[in-house]
């Protein structure tokens, strides 16, 4: 494996191309997962409700891109990834789990198939190290990968608007299915346009050469100003993830959590062929799995935060993994990991809030549902 | 020094009127806790000692206690706060003021004027 144009020496904090358009932009910057991003840039708020209502742009340049190619890259990833990669077809993604042996998550990402024996693999920031040497342990001869989160740079346009709100000068896009990608162009700049995002909003993945990026973001934000288009930061892209109930690795799983516990269960093909983690799985898959994800929401006030315990009928459950206000639903919104079967949608628990005990009830997930077209999302579960 | 703010440390802001302290957060704070989602304000007519938790301050980011820079008894909220929690982000000095106290004897020596504040900001916008 050869590690890309990446420098990972010295400093961990590492910055995107777009560093300084995000200091220009007023982006308050933080570190997240070894990366400075902007938590916001005028108001978690306004870009999450640009992001509902119109569209919002994202710089996701700090997941990890991994070019995965040779005669047997299938199967090869097939080995790594729970989700069945027979049935992606080029030009296609696929959200997929990668599992230890005992069925803990390492990660969950999403490949793309460039070709037969071509794949984009983009991985979470944080993992990304532990991810490649993961990957690297397993490689058998006639396969190769390529880190590529240096030269290649990934903004992410959402919206319900984006479609029609993408610059001028971009390949028409009103063909590119859900979850499928391709490449084109966007304000004349070659991109990889691809139908997926993290939002529950119709929208793009913008695939773009580093060098060339910034040219992509200026072009989205000046034509869509007049439109409601705002630069979107981690806070808005966390609220929106967490509202279409889309999981956070780190949060609501890490390596102790299986993906049938994390309400992944349809990323998991046990019929596909082996696959490490598959005998765990299959036995968690037998008899049921301990704890499940839940959806909560509480009033307005009681805010749920990461870490919170969940109480039923007096005993601790569980723990809240993600919690948020949601100035679109208009009341705090959290994800739950808690012991047992799933708890019934309408049953009451509570949530220790600021020291005290605070009512919460539990709901279907996802908490809101988007723009995002459903009709292709695990289709081949 | 009447109208002049006073700071705390905490990150609360004065005004005094006569007697009636006006309370809230600075700039500065609402800027580091992003977006206000939700106070929880004391009621009317609680008596206050000077560092005393008198509420809390929910942003998207995390519950923060509002600590009460003098000792007096609570004769106002902003009742507004409770629709607009957004205020404290959009006017801290001004309609996003929190609550007014009935001072009871002097205001505590510990207030900072604006340049002491600004030390205090400097060192934790590090």
């Amino acid at each position: 494996m050869t590690t890309g144009a990446l420098n990972l020496a010295a400093s961990a904090q590492h910055r995107t191309p777009l560093y300084d358009r995000h200091v220009a932009l007023g982006g308050r910057m933080v570190d997240f997962g070894g990366w400075e991003l902007p938590q916001q840039y005028t108001s978690i708020r306004d870009e999450h409700l640009a992001v509902r209502k119109a569209a919002g742009l994202f710089d996701i340049s700090h997941m990890g891109r991994l070019v995965v190619e040779g005669g047997a890259a299938e199967a090869y990833l097939q080995r790594l990834f729970t989700n069945d990669l027979s049935q992606l077809a080029p030009s296609h993604a696929m959200y997929t789990l990668m599992c230890q042996e005992d069925g803990g998550a390492i990660d969950d990402l999403v490949v793309y198939r460039e070709a037969a024996d071509r794949f984009l693999v983009v991985v979470n920031a944080s993992n990304r190290e532990k991810d490649i040497a993961w990957m690297t342990k397993h490689i058998p001869a006639g396969v190769s990968t390529k880190d590529h989160t240096g030269d290649m740079s990934l903004i992410a346009f959402q919206g319900p608007r984006a479609q029609s709100l993408l610059p001028r000068d971009s390949s028409p896009t009103d063909d590119i299915p859900y979850f499928a990608f391709r490449p084109g162009k966007v304000a004349g700049v070659p991109a990889l346009v691809s139908r997926t995002g993290y939002t529950g909003e119709d929208g793009f993945e913008l695939f773009v050469d580093s060098n060339r990026v910034g040219d992509v973001w200026d072009a989205i934000l000046a034509e869509g100003k007049s439109e409601g288009v705002l630069p979107a930061g981690l806070g808005a892209r966390d609220a929106t993830r967490l509202e279409a109930a889309l999981r956070l690795y780190g949060n609501d799983m890490d390596e102790t959590v299986n993906p049938y516990e994390a309400g992944l269960g349809w990323t998991v093909k046990l019929g596909k062929g082996d696959f490490i983690g598959r005998d765990a799985l299959a036995k968690v898959k037998e008899k049921g799995a301990r704890r499940s994800l839940v959806g909560l929401v509480t009033a307005p006030g009681d805010i749920p935060r990461h870490g919170a315990a969940v109480s039923h009928a007096g005993s601790r459950i569980g723990v809240i993994t993600s919690g948020t206000h949601s100035f679109f639903l208009g009341h705090p919104i959290a994800l739950a990991l808690v012991e047992g079967p799933s708890l019934r949608v309408g049953e009451k628990v509570t949530i220790e809030v600021r020291g005290r005990e605070a009512p919460a009830e539990v709901v279907k997930l996802p908490f809101y549902r988007g723009s995002a077209r459903s009709a292709a999302a695990p289709a081949t579960s | 020094m009447s109208n002049q703010r006073r700071y705390t440390k905490t990150h609360e802001w004065i005004t005094v009127d006569g007697k009636t302290v006006t309370v809230g957060i600075t700039d500065f704070a609402q800027s580091q806790l992003g977006d206000v989602v939700f106070l929880e304000l004391p009621s009317p007519g609680r008596k206050l000692a000077v560092r005393e938790s008198f509420g809390v301050v929910e942003s998207v980011k995390a519950a923060s206690d509002l600590y009460s820079p003098v000792a007096g008894r609570v004769t106002a909220v902003n009742d507004k706060l409770t629709a607009k929690p957004e205020l404290i982000n959009s006017d801290p000095y001004g309609d996003g003021w929190i609550m007014k106290v009935e001072l009871t004897g002097d205001l505590p020596a510990e207030l900072l004027d604006e340049a002491g504040y600004k030390t205090v900001t400097e060192a934790s916008a590090g």
